[in-house]
């Protein structure tokens, strides 16, 4: 396995690691969107869909086993790649040109990658662990969801980090088909604008939902 | 008709040898617009020669676009911020009058500064040497039709190898990595048929030399591409990429 280990570890194995990974984490957020876009259809169906769960109890473990997995990989290599790239380039030039070579995305994602570690401890210590172990027994997972966001000061964090979620699957999307080798004159184009369409509406569909409790919540109900 | 030269103010980085800490120094000049960038050099250092001083210390060879040594970062760009060209095709007539113009070494890891604005680019040649030999059939010429090759393979070949292997790819990007530079030198032998025969061994080679010579990983900026004073395209890291991933499944260890 030596071989596995030792090309898992260069710079383009470092690569594949992190493109297999956030595509991966990229097709659960499409079921967790999904799954959140139910707050639209009102209490009684987001409690009933939610509390269906608890059924397949054993299989949500599982996936939260490899979800777990997922993420710890993208976040380790993440940080390894940002620590070893920050060693390779100690010194920056005077003039930087940057923003005329490469795009804003694509020079953050470190930087968004970091916001978007520390919104998910943030967001797993407070909605999972609730919705997990504390709703004693009861199925009010919606009036959970709405007394979260009646702070304004929340609801504005979780706006925020759900916009840098959109920078940081904008190139992450795209830059995982190059990291496959999948680059082609024809499709490139049409896989960017995929991942571009796809992070603005994750973006603004998670975004709608603090927003639209926060709003609900000074109207009194 | 008379020609007018122009007034600029160059901010160029000194720095004594590796180790020492560098700094801009100033130079109030007035040039001719003709003048190419490194006669511009050249100017200034017969002037400073004259006065006993130390002249700057930059590369250079053919000066004319085609070998890469004269790698300079002016205002930011590896190589100006004129598209598809080498620092030595920079005229002063791309520049305002009374401008003020910033020159830097290429900055990397993997590139350590010998003096002024000339580095150690050594790491490039050990990546090609680690992709070692090419068979070829000995005896007389082949004739010369034998292998056929498509034109459209046959121009993506030769894109890729008009590398020049200047490093201005580690030099634009934030991560000095060289991989536009070894997808280059990787693909313009992947592509063709007398490539093949060591094909994934080569991009092994070539990608672990690269990692161990000290330059950054690939995160896709793409800024190499659009620094390039070649235009290779991307499409040579995709390649390489899909290579690099065949071979660690190919190959028997």
């Amino acid at each position: 396995m030596g071989w596995l280990s030792k090309s898992l570890n260069s710079s383009i194995g470092k690569k594949i690691v992190m493109a297999v990974t956030g595509l991966s984490l990229i097709l659960f957020l499409t079921v967790h969107f999904i799954n959140n876009m139910f707050l639209f259809f009102g209490k009684e169906v987001f409690d009933t869909l939610v509390g269906s769960l608890d059924a397949v109890k054993p299989i949500v473990r599982v996936a939260e086993v490899v979800l777990l997995l997922l993420f710890g990989f993208h976040i380790f290599n993440g940080i390894r790649l940002w620590w070893e790239n920050r060693k390779a380039n100690p010194d920056k030039y005077y003039i930087d040109a940057s923003k005329e070579n490469s795009t804003f995305f694509s020079r953050t994602m470190p930087y968004t990658g970091g916001i978007l570690l520390v919104f998910l401890i943030g967001h797993l210590a407070t909605v999972w662990v609730k919705f997990n172990f504390g709703m004693e027994g009861t199925h009010h997972y919606y009036d959970a969801v709405a007394e979260i966001f009646q702070f304004l000061p929340t609801t504005i964090f979780y706006v925020i980090v759900m916009i840098v979620l959109g920078f940081h699957i904008n190139h992450g999307f795209q830059s995982a088909f190059q990291t496959f080798g999948w680059y082609h004159k024809k499709y490139t184009p049409l896989v960017e604008f995929i991942g571009t369409a796809y992070a603005v509406v994750l973006a603004v569909g998670f975004s709608a939902i603090p927003i639209y409790f926060f709003i609900r919540s000074m109207g009194g109900n | 008709m008379e020609e007018h030269n122009i007034n600029l103010t160059l901010k160029i980085w000194r720095q004594a040898s590796a180790t020492a800490k560098g700094n801009f120094e100033e130079f109030k000049v007035s040039v001719s617009p003709h003048a190419s960038i490194l006669e511009m050099f050249d100017e200034i250092n017969n002037n400073l020669e004259k006065e006993g001083k130390d002249p700057i210390v930059f590369e250079s060879d053919c000066r004319e676009g085609i070998c890469g040594t004269c790698g300079l970062v002016v205002n930011g760009h590896p190589h100006g911020s004129k598209k598809h060209t080498a620092t030595c095709q920079i005229h002063m007539r791309s520049f305002k009058a009374d401008e003020t113009i910033y020159v830097e070494p290429f900055r990397a890891a993997a590139f350590p500064v010998l003096k002024d604005l000339m580095v150690d680019r050594t790491g490039l040649d050990i990546v090609q040497q680690a992709g070692g030999y090419v068979s070829v059939n000995a005896g007389s010429a082949p004739d010369a039709n034998a292998i056929p090759i498509a034109k459209e393979i046959a121009s993506l070949a030769l894109d890729a190898a008009e590398c020049i292997g200047c490093g201005a790819c580690v030099a634009a990007c934030k991560n000095s990595s060289a991989m536009l530079f070894v997808s280059a030198k990787v693909s313009q032998f992947a592509l063709l048929p007398q490539g093949q025969a060591e094909r994934y061994e080569r991009v092994q080679n070539m990608v672990i030399a690269h990692d161990e010579s000290g330059f950054g990983s690939c995160t896709n900026t793409y800024a190499c591409e659009a620094e390039c004073p070649k235009g290779i395209s991307i499409s040579n890291i995709a390649r390489m990429n899909r290579d690099y991933f065949v071979s660690n499944m190919k190959l028997q260890e």
